[in-house]
């Protein structure tokens, strides 16, 4: 068992007050523990952990490029079972250089099954250069390249389904989680380092800065994500569902109104129109997870 | 032991000798023959190695890193498209100071397409901060594995190298070549001893970003670890001429050169050519030398300098065009040379496979000769 105790990424990175991806960093390390060896993607994360020479990984950490975390990891994963050695490997990467520019380095890995766990840290839109789309980004968000304005919602498509294309590659375990229930984290952190061969754990983090709200609201985000259904945090075992939170959902609205880069669906008029398709992605999770949970009558 | 070998397998043959742990390559014509021999290896238990079949070049470098970075050797082989598509990885290998070498089976870079031999490829790479070797013969191709490891992974060096050797030429000829036994690499090449690795008994941080405090001083350590590791390249090659017969301490190697009026300034296979043409024009009674660049980077500019002080012209042969300027290793010499009145000029020769054969070579001579130069050879004026 892994002392959870540990504060294994320590304080003083340079983070925004309120970054999720910064809580992803102490939860996840905190899952793994001491005997871990972290492969970090160029974004946010490797940025604000890492100004040479200070460093806040109390394990051992590497970055190399944007794209490569996963071919690295595979490297080292493979250069530990030549040498006998036992220490775990986990990658994580926002979501462009996971659901973007990392696809194929990624996809290469799972396909060979490698012993690694890929965690990433999904904040919905390249923040790192300042706040710019990615297959992640959801449905009408707003961002510095996929502005909404006088003939724009914001962005056009739909979050990509990364998680089930690395099911679809025959990941033993794959599953989403959100920094707004770090038990449940952690829990399946360690579930997929305790996994043999690559697991996926794409982790809800929302970004006070790129979204729009204040830092203290972050878990408050983030918990709103999964009370309307625009989240939904499941497990995939062999590339079934076998697990999903239920809940008693509140209409996207109130996940919506409350963030920046969704204020152009508001103000100045109300976009009714928008506001439902977006409300139709999240009866459509509700419908595909069957995560409702039906309220008895009085 | 003498044997007749495909230099792809002979290659192959002295990495497994160097004992790598991990290997991790993508294939690519004419590079192919060196990881199939090498899997082949693996497979029948010859060399006890982890062999990665990656989905692509970017991802068979990146993989070097993580190996290399948590304590392994590794090796990989590249050319042209392949070498290109590793362009970002060849800089960050060599900025988080991990000794990989990789062999380039040298190839022309498209648009054309062509799958055929210049040294565009590596000479593309030459500010990645690479240690690279460019070897004449298949001989050379394979000796030239053990030194790179040997010279890579020396403490004062951390550096990651290339052994270049013209492909199809190369790459796909049989020669004689006298290989080492396991014992005689084994007594040159010790095992490989990182000087720092990824370790949970002692975490550190590989790759982290560094502010303008900080990054110029990354770039200075680099640029002096190449440049001090001539000597280590001296060193190791004179040890490895003195266990083996086969002296590699010269950066540069003349050849009739000692009382040459003209010299011809040549890398990688093309001198062979040369030398036959410089044996031919000699019994002529020209006086005509080389001088073969075996070590591109770090560059030898003195040695060449010292070498070519007594010469009245220089012609440098380049399989490479910086377009829009000189051939790189004619803007190498050119620097050397710079304030000793003796004139340098620059011909293009053989890319994309363009065979160049003595006539080439002596038609080149006339040209110094008369002072024309710094010119595309052989050009087909009816396509152009």
């Amino acid at each position: 068992m892994v002392d959870k105790t540990l504060e294994l990424f320590d304080c003083g990175h340079r983070a925004c007050g309120g970054c999720g991806a910064a809580l992803v960093a102490r939860l996840v390390t905190k899952a793994a523990g001491p005997d871990t060896i972290v492969v970090s993607s160029t974004g946010c994360m490797e940025v604000f952990s890492t100004p040479y020479p200070e460093t806040a990984w109390k394990v051992p950490w590497i970055h190399s490029l944007f794209e490569n975390a996963s071919a690295v990891a595979s490297g080292i994963e493979v250069a530990l079972k030549k040498q006998g050695r036992k220490e775990k490997v986990v990658v994580m990467g926002g979501d462009g250089a996971t659901f973007d520019i990392g696809m194929i380095c990624i996809s290469g890995a799972f396909e060979r099954g490698h012993d690694i766990t890929y965690i990433c840290y999904d904040n919905e839109a390249y923040m790192n250069t300042g706040i710019q789309r990615s297959g992640a980004t959801p449905y009408d968000a707003s961002t510095t390249t996929s502005p909404s304005g006088k003939c724009s919602f914001g962005n056009k498509r739909p979050k990509k389904d990364m998680p089930q294309i690395l099911a679809a590659h025959g990941a033993p375990y794959v599953a989403t989680a959100s920094i707004a229930y770090p038990a449940d984290l952690m829990k399946k952190v360690e579930k997929a380092i305790n996994t043999k061969g690559p697991c996926y754990v794409q982790v809800h983090a929302p970004c006070c800065t790129g979204w729009g709200f204040e830092g203290e609201q972050t878990i408050a985000v983030g918990k709103l994500a999964i009370e309307t259904g625009l989240w939904v945090n499941y497990e995939m075992v062999d590339g079934k569902v076998v697990k999903a939170k239920k809940v008693v959902r509140k209409p996207v609205e109130e996940y919506l109104k409350i963030q920046k880069r969704f204020r152009h669906l508001f103000k100045p008029t109300r976009q009714g129109a928008e506001i439902a398709a977006i409300q139709a992605i999240a009866d459509k999770n509700a419908e595909k997870y069957a995560i409702d949970i039906k309220l008895k009558k009085e | 032991m003498m044997e007749i070998t495909e230099g792809s397998h002979a290659v192959a043959d002295a990495v497994r000798l160097c004992r790598p742990q991990v290997i991790s390559a993508y294939p690519i014509t004419p590079q192919t023959h060196i990881v199939e021999a090498l899997a082949d290896m693996v497979a029948n238990c010859q060399l006890d190695a982890e062999y990665m079949t990656v989905e692509n070049e970017l991802s068979a470098l990146s993989a070097c890193i993580g190996a290399s970075a948590a304590g392994s050797r590794t090796y990989s082989a590249t050319t042209s498209q392949g070498l290109a598509l590793m362009f970002e990885v060849c800089f960050n290998a060599a900025g988080m100071r991990l000794p990989i070498v990789m062999s380039i089976a040298n190839r022309a870079l498209g648009a054309p397409l062509s799958i055929w031999n210049d040294q565009q490829d590596s000479i593309s790479l030459r500010d990645a901060g690479w240690l690279q070797f460019y070897a004449e013969d298949n001989q050379e191709a394979t000796d030239l594995h053990y030194l790179a490891y040997r010279v890579a992974e020396d403490h004062s060096v951390l550096l990651p190298a290339f052994v270049c050797f013209d492909g199809f030429i190369l790459s796909l000829t049989y020669e004689p070549i006298n290989m080492l036994s396991q014992e005689d690499v084994d007594r040159f090449l010790p095992k490989f001893s990182p000087y720092e690795r990824l370790d949970a008994a002692d975490p550190i941080s590989f790759g982290m970003y560094a502010t303008p405090d900080y990054y110029h001083e990354f770039r200075y350590e680099m640029d002096r670890a190449l440049k001090e590791s001539k000597a280590i390249i001296y060193k190791r090659g004179k040890e490895f001429g003195q266990m083996f017969g086969r002296d590699y301490s010269a950066m540069v190697e003349g050849y009739r050169l000692e009382d040459a009026d003209t010299a011809i300034v040549a890398m990688g296979s093309i001198c062979g050519t040369t030398k036959d043409a410089i044996d031919e024009m000699r019994d002529e009674g020209k006086k005509v030398g080389l001088l073969k660049i075996r070590v591109f980077r770090p560059f030898p500019t003195e040695e060449v300098a010292k070498a070519l002080s007594h010469v009245h012209r220089i012609a440098v042969l380049d399989k490479n065009i910086s377009l829009g300027a000189k051939g790189a290793v004619a803007l190498e010499v050119k620097d050397a040379l710079y304030g000793s009145g003796i004139p340098v000029k620059g011909y293009i020769i053989g890319l994309g496979g363009r065979d160049v054969r003595k006539k080439d070579i002596k038609a080149i001579v006339a040209l110094v000769e008369k002072g024309q130069g710094d010119m595309f050879y052989g050009l087909r004026r009816e396509v152009l």
